[in-house]
């Protein structure tokens, strides 16, 4: 597989603090990335350092391979960094005429691009009246100006409204669908979970885990059930070695998997067992419990 | 080369506010030159003609005009020190990097612009002089219009110079105000120096060392006219004799001055995170 970015054992000091520790990952071709952590644990740094902007303390990274340097790299990368930055006396088009002077790009590509994002009647208005839907989806447009080969998205969603979240969500999957690589740094777990296929989880400047979403969500799962019989269920439940531990709120009980087992096999081992459920779901653990497990228990 | 100028143009030109000032940096010295060159009349009393006292005879005419353009010069330093600052404001810097242009393309492409205007500067001064000396002067032979023009090469030197000087500043604070305030600052440092230097050693070793520093090399470059003028009209007054010609080792300063400030620019993007 091609490999697009590779960092190797990355550290950022800021003085006394550590922003970014010994941090190492790979992003190949076509993938949907997540670096995933909460406030400050270091994902903006880490891309602004591949991103040219940010000088690394120790340790080293290379795009495409190593072929090229950095800031001929970037050519080929479309990225955002947290706020959209522009020249607000330029009209949408100037900006982008602007970025296609710099990355080497055919004007014809602007109208193209903004299409996409919807803002071709906004075209000749002045950056600094757009709203912040508007900018960022100027964003957007600017980073997809050379057709990149990896699209980086630092915090796409932040401070947006709920319409505007939802349109630059369907954006980066439809532009994900077409086959380029995208990096998403977010807090939102749920925005990464609906939109990446693989994630990198930080904290504190650490990599804590890495690999696919569904990998991460490695559990097998566990019941919700209600009984009258509570008593004998807790008991039957507590001596199977299928289940790693039950807990119990008031009237409901949960059951976590050791194994999988899908609901109706379990149905019936109930029955058997002379055991009446009046309440039986089964559900897997979301991103989110699993990465506040991830960032909590470390 | 031409990609980066293309691209600093760019951002000034469609910015109202250093159009402006580059518009008036480039077209007020040349109204003043031109207004200064016609007859006025005062109510019949008497008229005032400068072009009478001979200042705008060849040769004497490059050193005339290159010395008071050069005043007009802060007009464009403010668009210097801005054409950082607003990067810096606005973030765009940031940008700029992260769309693929490298740290040192960023610092060339201002300092490309900063050379294309003072050609451009220079080539409308040259121009200027030209034709109103062709209009005034008395002595119209080529070999006399042509020499002295070494005070172009110096007014076009002298501007890259404090230009580059501007850059480093904005470079250095991020600010446009703050910016302009250090060339201030750095205005009364050199008379500092100057003023140690006369008690450490004596007036004429601290002049020799003023010299060096680089406001003072900037004015040196043109000397101040106003001697030359009346020496002209009373040549018989020796004690008045000074040195106003422009030499190769004043050139050199400035020159190296700018090498130093550019590469400063360029040592604190490279090491700042932004």
């Amino acid at each position: 597989m091609e490999t697009i970015l590779t960092i190797n054992n990355l550290t950022k000091k800021f003085g006394y603090l550590t922003a970014v520790k010994d941090l190492s990952f790979t992003i190949n071709k076509g993938n949907v990335y997540g670096i995933l952590g909460p406030n400050g644990s270091g994902k903006s740094t880490t891309l602004g350092i591949v991103l040219n902007v940010v000088n690394k303390t120790s340790g080293d990274f290379s795009w495409f391979e190593g072929q090229t340097t950095t800031h001929d790299a970037l050519k080929k990368v479309g990225a955002i960094i947290e706020n959209p930055n522009f020249y607000p006396y330029m009209s949408a088009y100037q900006n982008l005429k602007l970025v296609c002077r710099i990355k080497g790009v055919d004007y014809s590509k602007i109208d193209e691009k903004l299409e996409i994002v919807g803002l071709l009647d906004r075209k000749n208005s002045k950056f600094s009246n757009f709203s912040l839907g508007m900018k960022q989806r100027l964003a957007i447009a600017s980073a997809l100006l050379n057709d990149p080969e990896i699209l980086i998205l630092d915090e796409p969603t932040n401070g947006l409204d709920p319409q505007g979240i939802h349109q630059i969500r369907s954006l980066i999957k439809q532009i994900a669908s077409e086959g380029t690589t995208i990096l998403l740094a977010s807090h939102l777990l749920d925005e990464v979970e609906k939109v990446c296929s693989h994630v990198v989880v930080l904290r504190k400047g650490e990599k804590l885990y890495s690999g696919r979403v569904d990998e991460m969500i490695s559990s097998h799962g566990f019941f919700e059930l209600k009984s009258v019989q509570h008593e004998t269920l807790i008991s039957f439940l507590q001596n199977n070695p299928d289940f790693i531990s039950v807990k119990e709120e008031g009237e409901l009980i949960t059951a976590f998997l050791n194994e999988p087992m899908d609901a109706s096999t379990f149905n019936k081992l109930m029955f058997e067992k002379g055991i009446t459920l009046s309440h039986l779901v089964m559900r897997k653990e979301s991103l989110e419990e699993q990465f506040l497990k991830l960032t909590d228990n470390n | 080369m031409l990609r980066l100028v293309n691209l600093e143009l760019q951002k000034l030109l469609l910015n109202r506010a250093s159009k402006v000032l580059i518009f008036i940096s480039f077209i007020l010295p040349f109204t003043v030159l031109i207004l200064s060159s016609i007859k006025i009349n005062f109510f019949g009393f008497f008229t005032l003609e400068l072009g009478e006292l001979g200042i705008f005879n060849f040769p004497i005419i490059w050193h005339i005009t290159t010395f008071f353009a050069s005043y007009f010069k802060l007009f464009f330093a403010i668009v210097v020190v801005s054409m950082i600052g607003n990067e810096y404001s606005n973030k765009t810097i940031k940008q700029n990097l992260i769309d693929g242009l490298s740290k040192k393309e960023f610092i060339l492409s201002k300092f490309y612009t900063i050379v294309f205007f003072s050609l451009l500067a220079t080539v409308l001064i040259a121009i200027g002089s030209f034709c109103i000396g062709l209009y005034y002067s008395s002595y119209t032979e080529a070999s006399i219009i042509f020499s002295e023009t070494e005070f172009l090469l110096a007014y076009f030197v002298k501007l890259v110079g404090f230009f580059s000087l501007c850059l480093f500043f904005g470079m250095l604070v991020k600010r446009s105000a703050f910016a302009l305030a250090f060339l201030f600052l750095l205005y009364i440092f050199e008379w500092i120096v100057f003023g140690v230097a006369v008690k450490v050693f004596n007036l004429d070793m601290a002049w020799k060392i003023k010299n060096f520093l680089p406001l003072e090399s900037m004015y040196n470059l043109i000397n101040q006219p106003f001697q030359r003028v009346v020496m002209s009209k009373y040549p018989e007054k020796i004690d008045m004799a000074y040195d106003y010609a422009v030499h190769w080792y004043e050139l050199v300063i400035v020159l190296g001055w700018t090498a130093v400030f550019i590469f400063l620019s360029y040592r604190l993007l490279k090491q700042r995170d932004l």
